[in-house]
């Protein structure tokens, strides 16, 4: 709001004040404060609005209570010819110069400034759209990547029917190897059972055979030899009528 | 308005009513630290209200280039001084 043309000598004494055109309508805040935004806000679209090219809105907005739309003209009417009068301006041979060289440069300006503005929008335009497709790109992996985690999720919970497969398998095998182990023992059991039978079995026979053959002894060794011939002579006795009980059943 | 008593010194100078200037400006930071902080904060509202921004326009070089063209001018008064048309104005 300060007018360059004419405050600009006053203020550079102050050396402390800004130097920038200041807000007159803005919020204003302490010169203690000093915030940091943590999301960067993004660019302004617009710079402050300047008329003529060179005298900040402000200014005009300063005026216009007090004296309407035209006032700041007149001001600048008026400094003009306060400089020119008093000759605090003084015009030479550079007041030409500098009339041309403003002339050719507002005609430029006016000729080639949408053209430049284009261009510099175009490069503009393409340093976004890359920066944009590296933030695409980005995006893109991390939304794979939450799929990708996801399925991860998705695959975990199964791994819990996974591991009860597996332990009804261990299971099984305990199983199975219970079984044959009682099955050996089964068996070996009863060949131990039966070799105890078998013994037994073995022990009595002997037994028998041993007293059989000791009572055969015995009686053999009993018979005297009279009585063998008595009973040697009872048999043949014996056969003959045997026979002759034969024959006459034969003629029969 | 204020909603709590604010020292003069932080105020902002439009805010400073006109008596208090004087101490105002006693407050200020004159320290070579001071003054670079000021010009660095100057600079810095002045380049992301005109320059740093997406469509820019001719006023914020234009504003830089009169006030170049101003400075020097008054530089050079007293050398332009002797090109003057009257004596007496």
């Amino acid at each position: 709001m300060l007018s360059r043309a004419v405050f600009l000598s006053a203020n550079f004494l102050k050396g402390s004040a800004p130097l920038g055109a200041g807000l007159v309508h803005a919020p204003r805040s302490l010169h203690t404060s000093s915030q940091s935004l943590a999301p960067v806000p993004p660019l302004p679209e617009k710079p402050g609005k300047v008329r003529h090219g060179f005298v900040p809105e402000e200014f005009f907005q300063l005026l216009y209570p007090k004296t309407g739309v035209t006032g700041p003209y007149m001001f600048g009417t008026g400094l003009i010819i306060y400089l020119l009068s008093k000759e605090i301006y003084v015009i030479n041979q550079e007041t030409l110069a500098g009339i041309s060289i403003g002339a050719i440069i507002i005609y430029a300006v006016k000729k080639f400034g949408p053209s430049v503005a284009a261009f510099a929008d175009q490069l503009n335009e393409e340093k976004v759209a890359k920066v944009q497709e590296v933030k695409d790109l980005a995006m893109t992996n991390l939304a794979q990547a939450i799929e990708n985690e996801k399925k991860e999720q998705w695959r975990v919970e199964g791994r819990s029917m996974l591991f009860d497969a597996k332990r009804n398998n261990v299971a099984m095998l305990l199983e199975t190897n219970y079984r044959e182990r009682q099955h050996m023992v089964t068996n070996e059991v009863k060949r131990r059972l039966d070799y105890q039978i078998a013994l037994q079995h073995l022990n009595r026979r002997l037994e028998q055979e041993h007293m059989i053959n000791w009572v055969e002894k015995s009686v053999i060794s009993s018979i005297t030899p009279q009585q063998e011939k008595e009973s040697i002579a009872k048999c043949i006795t014996d056969l003959k009528a045997l026979a002759k009980s034969t024959q006459a059943k034969a003629v029969i | 308005m204020a909603d709590r008593p604010v020292p003069v010194v932080e105020k902002r100078l439009m805010d400073v009513k006109l008596g208090e200037l004087g101490t105002w400006l006693g407050g200020r930071d004159f320290t070579p630290n001071g003054l670079i902080s000021a010009v660095r904060r100057g600079h810095d509202r002045y380049y992301n209200k005109y320059i740093n921004v997406k469509k820019g326009g001719i006023g914020g070089i234009a504003m830089l280039i009169v006030g170049y063209v101003a400075i020097s001018y008054v530089w050079e008064y007293d050398h332009i001084k002797h090109d003057r048309w009257r004596k007496y104005h």
